[in-house]
């Protein structure tokens, strides 16, 4: 056990901190959910890219940095952001879960031309998987597509497409060889959002803002080209882009640093001159909070050691998803409890703008829930943990379940 | 940066643990369970084989001087086994206390003998550790007073080292004149409590330390870890039991872990549990490495856990059935430590409230 950084990542640590000293008051606000990003995001986002701060895996050649992957780098810059309370970058889909789907199954003019506009923030991809008739049962996609001279003609619908509303690209998951059986009969689609026969009709969440929508198929071409790695191939693909998503590392400094906040927070906040730290309830409330950090940076640090030994950590990391969404509520839940009475005034202004102090609590507050629910809900993270990680076995299958899937 | 254990620590983790299946089985626990003493001859000359009793104890006096951490890890590994072993008082805090306090004489006259396993040496406090019970014992011309509730892992001590309200400590042979113990058989058969009193006992004071609460507070601080490691170790025991007998249990045609009702409380036992085990490494780490964090992390490492034990001694208990209410699958010994450890040198709100003044949040201007 040794947590000193070796020589060349503490240098990385001072080049990040001294980043951070010269280019930080440019940084755009921390936190607030997912949003379209304005000017000032776009701009820090160059700035990022530029400096190797996002994008820093990618290759030169499709507007990376170039930088050999190196989780501890990762996380030392992440740690550093996080300890500034400086926005680390984008964090959409496209750069999570496409651009590195791309890298590793794309081909080379996909890459040239989806790559590097995606990285800068300037092109935003939104994830067509989920129907109104699979929302955890991701195979079961009965969206369409048939070629016909070049073109995939597809028809169907999407649901709770995230970023749907403002996004420029999709990428999609349908049912191309539909003789084939459910897993094998998919394929990987890339199309424009301005697609003719495309319609997208936003739906309002409990935010109040537009954070997802419903995507609507009828008749629209996507040139035949634009399929990722050959038909049938969408599953084998969509699970590329997964396993992507669950390589990225809980974030435990951004934990630290909500907790940081809400400290400060319950330290400010006061009932008739009495700050409420000094309240035994609240403060009974910021302990227990701060002790479940404490544990969940420690476990952080053992899944960091791991992934740099190249081992699998197993359940170490399937709880990741679970354990991180409801401990972020509950920092949240606390902080609009220190709020109390006087952060109940609520507007987001928009998309484009930053809101209040109180009313972004609420918004992290509201939007943690929604973080709960997608990306494989709770309780299908319990499944998981439970099935793959504790070896329990799963539910008995359900006699002809796709007739009552389909009704 | 590497956060994990070395091999030379995997290695005494897995032999201490095979040592403890192949010599404290179940009907071995059971066999121990009614006398209550918190000690095993063949178990205490068996660790000693192992290096047990001197693992903090510097080489010059026949220790192996290792560190905070390597107990942690062997503080698991006893909890696991549910092992009736004086570990966190004889072993740990006694160390400590010596290494902390005590003049080079003074070690050179007890460390070997604690290395050696000859002596056992149960730590007591008069007041500093926020425990429940009347304690309160004063030191005058070698000579100690007083009386000492509910002290541990004493059922077979030799001496008490007994802290007082100064952080110097006073250490007393358990036979000598003027001392009376009286061992209560604990909720958890496998260590009891002790109630001593002094009556103007002979004493030797350890009082060689440049700043004696400092000093104290470490010793606590060390015993509040292993006490969570036990735990630790304890409740991932009674998951692993759970999660077999999950497999195995068949009602309605099925196996009961195929049901979500079961599935995801283990689930979540397993979601609270793991993280704990970073923080116990993180906070013994801490003792030796980090002397900033030392305090901090071993108050809430002890208050977190204790929290987290009984949520997953609880539920593994229920996954049971009535059988993991009975006595005959001896869960309940494991169900007991638990609840003995959380009770021990201050539960959580004790260890939260002294993690708040830590802070400077019980009076926050």
């Amino acid at each position: 056990m040794d947590l000193r950084l070796s020589e060349e990542y503490q240098a990385l640590q001072a080049e990040v901190r001294a980043f951070i000293a010269k280019f930080g008051d440019r940084s755009p606000k921390v936190g607030g959910g997912r949003k379209k990003p304005d000017q000032k995001t776009l701009d820090w986002q160059k700035i990022l890219v530029e400096h190797g701060y996002a994008g820093r895996t990618i290759p030169k050649q499709y507007g990376g940095f170039g930088a050999e992957p190196d989780v501890m780098a990762a996380a030392v810059i992440a740690e550093e952001f996080a300890r500034a309370e400086v926005y680390a970058g984008l964090t959409n889909q496209g750069i999570s879960m496409l651009v590195p789907t791309l890298l590793e199954v794309g081909t080379d003019k996909q890459k040239e031309d989806y790559i590097g506009p995606t990285i800068r923030g300037e092109m935003i991809w939104c994830q067509g998987y989920s129907e109104p008739g699979n929302g955890s049962d991701l195979a079961n996609a009965q969206t369409r597509a048939e070629l016909k001279d070049g073109n995939w003609i597809v028809n169907g619908q999407k649901i709770w497409t995230s970023s749907a509303h403002y996004a420029d690209m999709m990428f999609l998951l349908c049912r191309t060889e539909p003789e084939k059986s459910k897993h094998e009969g998919l394929s990987y689609l890339l199309l424009s959002m301005n697609s003719p026969g495309l319609d997208r009709r936003p739906l309002t969440t409990m935010t109040g803002r537009n954070e997802f929508n419903e995507v609507f198929f009828t008749d629209v071409k996507v040139p035949e080209d634009q399929i990722v790695l050959g038909r049938g191939k969408g599953w084998y693909v969509a699970n590329v882009t997964l396993k992507h998503e669950r390589l990225m590392i809980g974030d435990a400094g951004k934990m630290n640093a909500r907790l940081e906040q809400l400290i400060r927070l319950c330290q400010s906040s006061e009932i008739d001159g009495r700050p409420i730290i000094t309240m035994p309830e609240y403060r009974d409330r910021l302990l227990k909070l701060q002790g479940e950090v404490i544990a969940w940076k420690a476990h952080n640090l053992r899944l960091l050691t791991e992934a740099a030994q190249g081992a699998e950590s197993g359940v170490k990391r399937m709880i990741i998803k679970y354990g991180g969404t409801m401990l972020g509520w509950r920092l949240s839940s606390l902080a609009i409890d220190a709020l109390g009475a006087a952060g109940l005034p609520y507007e987001t202004l928009g998309e484009d703008a930053e809101a209040d102090d109180a009313t972004t609590w609420n918004i992290d507050y509201m939007y943690d829930v929604g973080l709960m629910i997608g990306g494989g809900s709770t309780n299908i993270q319990k499944n998981i943990i439970g099935e793959r990680g504790l070896d329990l076995p799963r539910e008995p299958k359900v006699q002809n379940a796709s007739a009552i899937g389909r009704g | 940066m590497e956060f994990a254990l070395t091999l030379e620590q995997r290695q005494f983790d897995d032999s201490l643990r095979a040592f403890l299946k192949d010599r404290l089985p179940m009907e071995r626990l059971r066999a121990l369970a009614p006398a209550g003493i918190g000690f095993d001859d063949d178990l205490w000359n068996g660790m000693l084989e192992l290096g047990l009793q001197g693992l903090l104890v510097p080489e010059r006096f026949g220790g192996a001087g290792l560190g905070i951490l390597d107990a942690a890890v062997a503080g698991e590994a006893l909890g696991y086994a549910a092992a009736p072993i004086p570990f966190a008082g004889s072993i740990v805090m006694a160390s400590l206390a010596f290494m902390n306090s005590a003049t080079e004489s003074q070690q050179d006259e007890y460390l070997p003998q604690l290395a050696g396993g000859e002596a056992r040496f149960a730590v007591a406090f008069a007041g500093l550790a926020g425990q429940t019970g009347a304690s309160k014992a004063t030191y005058a011309d070698g000579r100690l007073s007083g009386r000492v509730a509910a002290v541990m892992d004493a059922g077979s001590a030799t001496h008490f080292i007994v802290y007082l309200a100064d952080g110097t400590a006073a250490v007393v042979e358990a036979n000598a004149a003027g001392v009376s113990s009286h061992m209560h058989r604990s909720l958890d058969r496998t260590r009891p409590t002790v109630d001593v009193t002094f009556d103007n006992a002979p004493a030797a004071r350890l009082d060689a330390a440049n700043d004696p609460m400092a000093a104290a507070k470490r010793v606590l601080d060390a015993g509040r870890i292993m006490l969570a490691a036990d735990t630790l170790g304890a409740a991932q025991n009674m998951l692993d039991k759970a999660v077999a007998f999950a497999k195995e249990r068949v009602q309605f045609g099925r196996v009961i872990g195929s049901f979500q009702g079961v599935k995801h409380p283990l689930a979540d036992c397993v979601t609270m549990l793991e993280p704990c085990r970073g923080m116990v490494w993180y906070a013994a780490h801490a003792q030796d490495m980090i002397r900033e964090e030392a305090r901090l992390t071993a108050c809430h490492t002890k208050a977190h856990l204790s929290d987290v034990g009984r949520e997953v001694a609880r539920m593994t208990t229920e996954t049971h059935g009535g059988m993991g209410f009975t006595d005959l699958l001896g869960l309940h010994y494991w169900f007991k430590r638990i609840s003995f450890n959380r009770q021990l040198l201050g539960g959580p709100e004790i260890c939260r409230e002294e993690a708040a003044a830590l802070q400077g949040w019980l009076t926050h201007a």
